[in-house]
């Protein structure tokens, strides 16, 4: 039971036992145990390594923390020595942890294993201690982690989400201190709009602007909201934030709270994320009891509460006022603004919602000031933005870059390049609303005017890299597949247009387009985004406007020549065997869900095409290549 | 069955002025599913009409009003899976358990959802059983995964 923190003393006194905690006095190893580390065994890994610890009874702490970003390499383990740089090792399964404690046992080094070395930067190169260290990287040398500069991400995979402690050890909530006691609300909102944040989650408003928007409101009880529903797919940010950093966004909460004039805040977590759930309810429930939330916070007059409510499994609920109705236990349907919910928001008070990244942001401003954050980034679109970069790219992970890096260098450099060297085809930013960005604008500033100009949008960062494989028609009709069963239902253009758009992109892909479709898709996309009341609706043709505009021909192949280039559309394509390439193995024809392959061993074998359902099982499993799309 | 845990919680929610959706989602961690009766209860205790009732258990992807399996397997279908190859999990799913998506198969073991993205995306195609997710999916791994459930 931690005490009730009252002054900045008391958080300096707290700080230097978080110190302690991040850097104790032995030997400390560190499992990265978010959502991604847990897909690829860090938990056994976790498991297998306190085990050890306790039968072997070394003096070993065993400590987890949140995504290093890195999410390709997972499992990550830090083995930090008093006194030496922490080593980072990847792609540790619980074999290799348990062999990786062996060595550290006998002071050995998995050099073979490391990824890089983490400490306080180039210091330790000239230092003694890092001795037989030479050959393993700096983290900031490293390709992944070389262009980055982390401002929401600061503490993700630096701490233990569920201790707040560690989190006052690198800073945490002294802006809180700061702004309650040293600034009033009104330079609190002219900091903010200086600083140029603008929202994170998508149409990137000017964060400052919309808290003074609410502070102006006439109204005695107000709103502050965290909006968690991160529905985008292929955007994951959010979900780290929460797992890594939860205080983060609280901090920032308390602080647009009070700026706002606002004593109680809802955070909107997506039914999706229980582990975020899980970290923020911990994160609360520490906060309360180090009197950071409740009655009189850091002594001072300011009373805010925090609640955690769970989302629904509705994609339609990422926007405002379909949130705020879910909020209230309803079904999340958008109403029409005006009245914005800085006016008439949460139970039609003044409400101000932004996303959790927009709010991790907010104690860095407040700490480092709106000059340091402002000579970051674009002149429109300031400091950083997290990026998810996944799909067909040899590095994924979770990565924050300076406003206005370009598309290559996120793509290229930090990424690495394309997945076992195929050609690079396009982008897909901004999720369902969002587009593709083609091959040839490659050096895009990635800024929320320059993509919003290129047919896409920034969207809430998710960047979905697509190869020569990928189907540009089958990716326009998998975001209207999706869109049509997000659509809640209430506007008869998003509602049946998306429906209309479906079915026709659905016959194009199957081989029954016709003349003339194209152009029907790109008249009813019109009608779709103009007629519709809420942003779904009008930005759902996205997609498939900005795949049109950018890959015609693709669109044309099927329709004239009734094939897929990419080698995707099922009722377009047949899978084949390379005689010269097949070894005769076998393996595909065990695998084969029809017995559609035969041939004998070390003969080439051969798909039946009557009784093949084109699963694209022998596909996946030939380790010769030998089996091909035509 | 007499739902008592059902009772429990609607009567705590009543005190703590929870909003539906939170009262049907701690009835679906408990049972697994929105049970009819349970939902004729809510709307009598909280005086909330059925009908808005049912629209609220209808309108949330996350309720079902059938009961699920054992386990439940969500296959994601979020943009970094679709081009990774997770609808073709989703059939090889479909195919070894012999049931669609949306169903349970008859020995009550697996019920088979899909879900739109569960922010896994570095890892595509994922899919979740229960709170485990699995990730770096191809079809031919997936008999191992599932025989850890059975």
């Amino acid at each position: 039971m931690g005490m009730k923190i009252k002054t900045k003393d008391d958080l300096k006194k707290i700080r230097e036992k978080g110190l302690l905690s991040i850097y104790p006095d032995k030997i400390k190893i560190t499992v990265g145990m978010a959502t991604c580390g847990l897909a690829t065994g860090a938990g056994e890994a976790f498991e297998v390594l306190s085990q050890e610890v306790e039968k072997q009874k070394l003096d070993f702490l065993v400590a987890q923390t949140g995504c290093l970003g890195f999410c390709q390499r997972e499992p990550l383990v830090e083995v930090q020595v008093p006194g030496r740089p922490a080593i980072i090792y990847q792609e540790m399964t619980s074999k290799k942890s348990k062999d990786l404690l062996t060595a550290i046992t006998k002071k050995e080094i998995k050099k073979e294993w490391a990824l890089a070395l983490l400490g306080n930067g180039a210091k330790y190169l000239k230092d003694s201690s890092s001795e037989g260290l030479e050959g393993i990287p700096l983290y900031e040398q490293i390709p992944f982690f070389k262009k980055q500069q982390k401002i929401a991400l600061r503490n993700c995979g630096f701490i233990d989400p569920d201790d707040i402690e560690e989190y006052i050890a690198r800073g945490g909530y002294f802006s809180l201190d700061k702004a309650l006691k040293n600034l009033t609300p009104e330079e609190i909102i002219e900091e903010i709009k200086k600083s140029g944040l603008r929202g994170r989650g998508g149409a990137g408003f000017p964060t400052g602007l919309k808290w003074s928007y609410c502070r102006k409101a006439p109204g005695e009880i107000k709103y502050v909201i965290c909006n968690g529903d991160e529905g985008d797919p292929g955007a994951y940010m959010d979900r780290s934030v929460l797992e890594g950093d939860p205080h983060s966004v609280l901090e920032g909460m308390l602080i647009g709270g009070y700026a706002i004039g606002a004593k109680e805040g809802y955070i909107y977590v997506r039914a999706e994320y229980p582990l975020a759930i899980k970290k923020l309810k911990k994160a609360i429930q520490q906060a309360e009891e180090y009197g950071l939330l409740g009655e009189n916070i850091l002594g001072t007059d300011f009373s805010f509460q925090i609640k955690l409510n769970r989302g629904g499994g509705a994609f339609v609920c990422g926007e405002e006022t379909a949130l705020m109705a879910s909020i209230e236990g309803r079904v999340g349907e958008p109403r029409l603004r005006p009245p914005y919910p800085a006016e008439r928001g949460l139970w039609d008070q003044p409400t101000n919602i932004n996303n959790v990244e927009t709010w991790a942001n907010v104690p860095v401003i407040i700490d480092r000031g709106s000059d340091w954050f402002s000579r970051i980034g674009t002149e429109k679109s300031k400091g950083t933005k997290v990026f998810s970069l996944v799909g067909k790219v040899k590095n994924t992970g979770l990565l924050e870059v300076p406003m206005g890096i370009s598309l290559k260098e996120i793509i290229f450099d930090i990424g690495e390049g394309i997945l076992n060297d195929k050609k690079f085809k396009a982008v897909q930013t901004g999720g369902p609303s969002g587009g593709c960005i083609p091959a040839e604008l490659i050096d895009l500033p990635v800024d929320y005017e320059a993509l919003t100009q290129a047919g896409s949008m920034m969207g809430s960062g998710g960047m979905i890299v697509m190869d020569e494989n990928t189907c540009m028609v089958d990716v326009a009709r998998y975001f209207l597949s999706f869109l049509k069963d997000e659509s809640c239902g209430k506007c008869t253009s998003c509602r049946e247009g998306i429906i209309r758009l479906y079915q026709i992109l659905t016959d194009i892909c199957e081989g029954r387009g016709k003349e003339g479709d194209i152009e029907l898709l790109e008249d009813l996309s019109s009608v779709v985004q103009s007629a519709s009341l809420c942003g779904l609706g009008g930005t759902a043709p996205n997609p498939v406007v900005s795949t049109i505009r950018y890959f015609r021909d693709e669109y044309q192949a099927h329709i004239k020549d009734k094939k897929c280039p990419a080698g995707v559309c099922r009722e377009l394509i047949q899978y084949f065997i390379l005689a010269d390439k097949c070894t005769g193995c076998l393996l595909c024809a065990r695998e084969c869900p029809e017995k559609a392959i035969s041939g004998e061993r070390k003969k080439p074998h051969l798909i039946d095409q009557a009784k093949c359902i084109k699963c694209g099982v022998c596909f996946e499993v030939c380790n010769f290549d030998a089996v091909v799309i035509k | 069955m007499q739902w008592v845990k059902a009772k429990e919680i609607i009567s705590q929610s009543k005190e703590r002025r929870e909003s539906l959706i939170e009262v049907l989602q701690d009835i679906q961690a408990e049972y697994n599913y929105l049970p009819k009766e349970v939902l004729n209860q809510i709307s009598q205790e909280l005086q909330i009409p059925l009908s808005q009732v049912l629209r609220v258990a209808t309108f949330y992807a996350a309720f079902s009003l059938k009961p699920r399996g054992l386990h439940l397997i969500n296959v994601c279908l979020g943009t970094a899976c679709h081009v990774r190859g997770g609808g073709r999990i989703l059939e090889k799913l479909e195919r070894d358990l012999k049931i669609k998506s949306g169903e349970t198969s008859s020995d009550l073991k697996f019920s088979l959802e899909t879900v739109r993205c569960i922010g896994c995306c570095s890892l595509a195609p994922v899919i979740r059983i229960d709170e485990d997710t699995h990730g770096r999916l191809k079809q031919d791994k997936i008999p191992r995964i599932l025989k850890k459930y059975t």
